[in-house]
């Protein structure tokens, strides 16, 4: 055990990482500005191609992928626990909207609310152990978290929440109509994306990158590491909290999937895929994952066998991931 | 028959006995993975599901080709150590240059294929495992019944955890394979194949899983899903013992199966998630575990 002498996570072979930590915020402004444009349209015009409960489950998965990835791909923590926030926000939301009759922006910010407590008190927990222990714990906290939804009676056991309102925003905007759904849903997703970018592109998130690099190094120059990780674990949480709370209002449906293992482990796949430490890879692998479920649930082959084959592939020849592969291509260096 | 806290005796011992018997599950899984981890540095995700597969092979032993319990004990763990061995040797040796983590990964992609495979050929219904002829019928303590089976169980897994312990801390062997965890580089100038070693230490902790897998197969049905639910459990096992010590590994699982049965007597509802609850208050005490050393 005396072999582990390495003090960062995650860096390892990739030089990709580093690169990303090294270059200053805004060298490639006008690039990034063109991709987020084409996005954009892209996402403003999908519910008129696509079917937009399928484009927003997507977005839904984004914004929680990237919650993840704020802790894996900037502070290198990793996390096998996030469906506690995801899934557990869930439930709060569906039952404030439908028990109590709050309207969605009320519910959703009380399941994100709960997510960022659950996330306080997980995070001061598993950040005193690192690397593998953090995941292992994330892990077994999360299951407590299942367990419970499985026997609490408001979450309605094996059933779940069913029939969620989804109600009116700020009382005005009928949300069952789809389209105005989804422009909420992208509406979310946008705060939640632009949450992320600016905490990356701060100088909280080039200390979290310090950490990510040399825990020591940042403790000797005299930053508080563990104030840190917290805050980051505390934000992920309450990101991937926004994400579960309005998944439960497109599907308006909680449900003991959303808090399975299996889900922390799908959220750890698309972030991983898409590319770790990238800002569009948790999108560009969210979309994936997805879309790759949906059309294998039309068919007889066992989802978990591909989705299992997909990690393994990954981790092997394909760490770095979509965006992370394209960005060393086109490198901007 | 006396009360005790207005619990009957008779509820009391099989809830005990039950405990013990899941503490010993515990005990053998998670000492295949501290002696995994010593090694290799890697979690391995994948021991819940070569325990699944260990208690499949020998349902497919018995109902393929007509070998019975005691043959499967043999075999079964023989099999799921080579699926390690040929895991190790094609994936795992691959990523020890990388962060640990994964190894975690890679581990986990790989219980979700051998999950998800068995289920899709064999449903999530479970099968039923006889109990072998030698092993049926119980034994009447006095205070409450013991079938066979579950004492063998105990004993079985019993023997088996403090031989490895032997091994691994009374031997030559074991010696150097301690010497390989503290610095492989070192012990691998002094002519000892250390590659060979990890190959062989990764085949042998899941061939342990794989003997859990077999023991289990009577008591429990054997289901895809035997072993998904239980690896998290083991996990937090894992962090409340330490990975520091072998014995740890072992006291640290019959403790806590012993204190689940307890727990499901006294309050049931609890009984899912004491050891998670045991979990968050060892690490609020002693972060590093009961057993483990602080690095």
């Amino acid at each position: 055990m005396a072999t582990q002498s390495k003090t960062s996570n995650l860096k390892a072979a990739e030089t990709q990482t580093t690169t990303i930590a090294l270059r200053r915020p805004g060298q490639d402004t006008s690039r990034n500005a063109i991709i987020l444009g084409i996005g954009l349209l892209i996402a403003l015009a999908a519910p008129f191609v696509l079917y937009p409960v399928f484009v927003m489950k997507v977005l839904c998965f984004a914004l929680f992928a990237c919650a993840f990835n704020l802790l894996i791909g900037f502070a290198g923590l990793l996390s096998f626990g996030h469906a506690a926030f995801f899934g557990g926000a869930a439930y709060i939301t569906a039952h404030s909207a439908k028990v109590w009759g709050l309207g969605p922006e009320v519910s959703i910010l009380l399941g994100m609310g709960f997510s960022a407590l659950l996330g306080l008190a997980f995070g001061a927990l598993a950040i005193r152990r690192q690397g593998i222990y953090f995941a292992m714990i994330t892990l077994a906290l999360s299951q407590m978290v299942f367990f419970m939804a499985l026997q609490l009676k408001f979450t309605g056991g094996e059933d779940g929440i069913q029939a969620v309102p989804r109600g009116h925003l700020f009382g005005v905007i009928d949300l069952n109509n789809s389209l105005s759904m989804y422009y909420f849903v992208l509406a979310v997703f946008l705060v939640g994306f632009a949450i992320v970018w600016r905490a990356v592109h701060s100088p909280f998130g080039q200390v979290l990158k310090a950490i990510r690099e040399n825990e020591p190094r940042a403790v000797s120059l005299g930053y508080r590491t563990e104030r840190y990780k917290l805050l980051a674990f505390v934000l992920s949480a309450s990101l991937a909290g926004l994400a579960g709370g309005t998944k439960a209002l497109v599907f308006q449906l909680a449900s003991l999937t959303d808090v399975t293992w299996q889900m922390s482990g799908e959220v750890v796949l698309m972030t991983l895929l898409g590319g770790m430490g990238t800002l569009l890879g948790p999108v560009v692998g969210a979309a994936i994952v997805v879309t790759l479920e949906s059309y294998l649930a039309a068919t007889s082959m066992p989802v978990p066998v591909v989705i299992g084959a997909i990690f393994v592939v990954c981790v092997l020849v394909f760490r770095r991931g979509i965006v992370g592969e394209l960005q060393a291509r086109f490198g901007r260096r | 028959m006396f009360d005790l806290l207005g619990v009957p005796p008779q509820v009391l011992f099989g809830q005990l006995l039950l405990g013990l018997i899941n503490g010993s599950f515990y005990a053998l899984l998670s000492l295949g993975l501290a002696v995994i981890f010593g090694m290799l540095n890697v979690i391995n995700f994948a021991h819940g599901a070569l325990y699944m597969i260990g208690a499949f092979v020998a349902w497919l032993l018995l109902t393929k080709l007509g070998l019975g319990y005691w043959w499967a004990l043999g075999l079964s763990p023989l099999i799921v150590g080579l699926l390690g061995v040929v895991l190790e040797k094609t994936m795992l040796s691959r990523l020890y240059k990388l962060d640990h983590l994964y190894g975690l990964l890679l581990t986990f992609g790989l219980a979700l294929i051998m999950e998800g495979a068995f289920r899709h050929f064999y449903g999530v219904s479970g099968q039923p495992y006889p109990i072998p002829d030698a092993l049926k019928g119980g034994q009447n303590l006095g205070f409450m019944f013991l079938p066979n089976y579950r004492g063998w169980v105990v004993v079985a897994s019993l023997i088996v955890c403090f031989g490895t312990w032997f091994a691994i801390e009374r031997t030559r062997l074991g010696a150097y394979l301690r010497a390989a965890t503290e610095n492989p580089v070192l012990v691998q100038a002094f002519g000892i194949n250390v590659p060979v070693m990890i190959t062989a230490t990764y085949g042998f902790g899941v061939a342990l899983a794989g003997l859990a897998g077999v023991l289990a197969a009577p008591i429990y049905q054997v289901s895809p899903l035997m072993g998904t639910n239980l690896i998290i459990v083991v996990f937090a096992v894992v962090v409340i013992g330490g990975m520091g010590s072998i014995l740890g590994a072992i006291v640290t699982g019959l403790g806590l199966g012993l204190l689940e049965g307890l727990t499901k007597v006294f309050y049931p509802e609890a009984s899912n998630i004491v050891v998670f609850v045991v979990m968050a208050i060892v690490l609020l005490i002693k972060p590093a575990g009961l057993f483990g050393r602080e690095r």
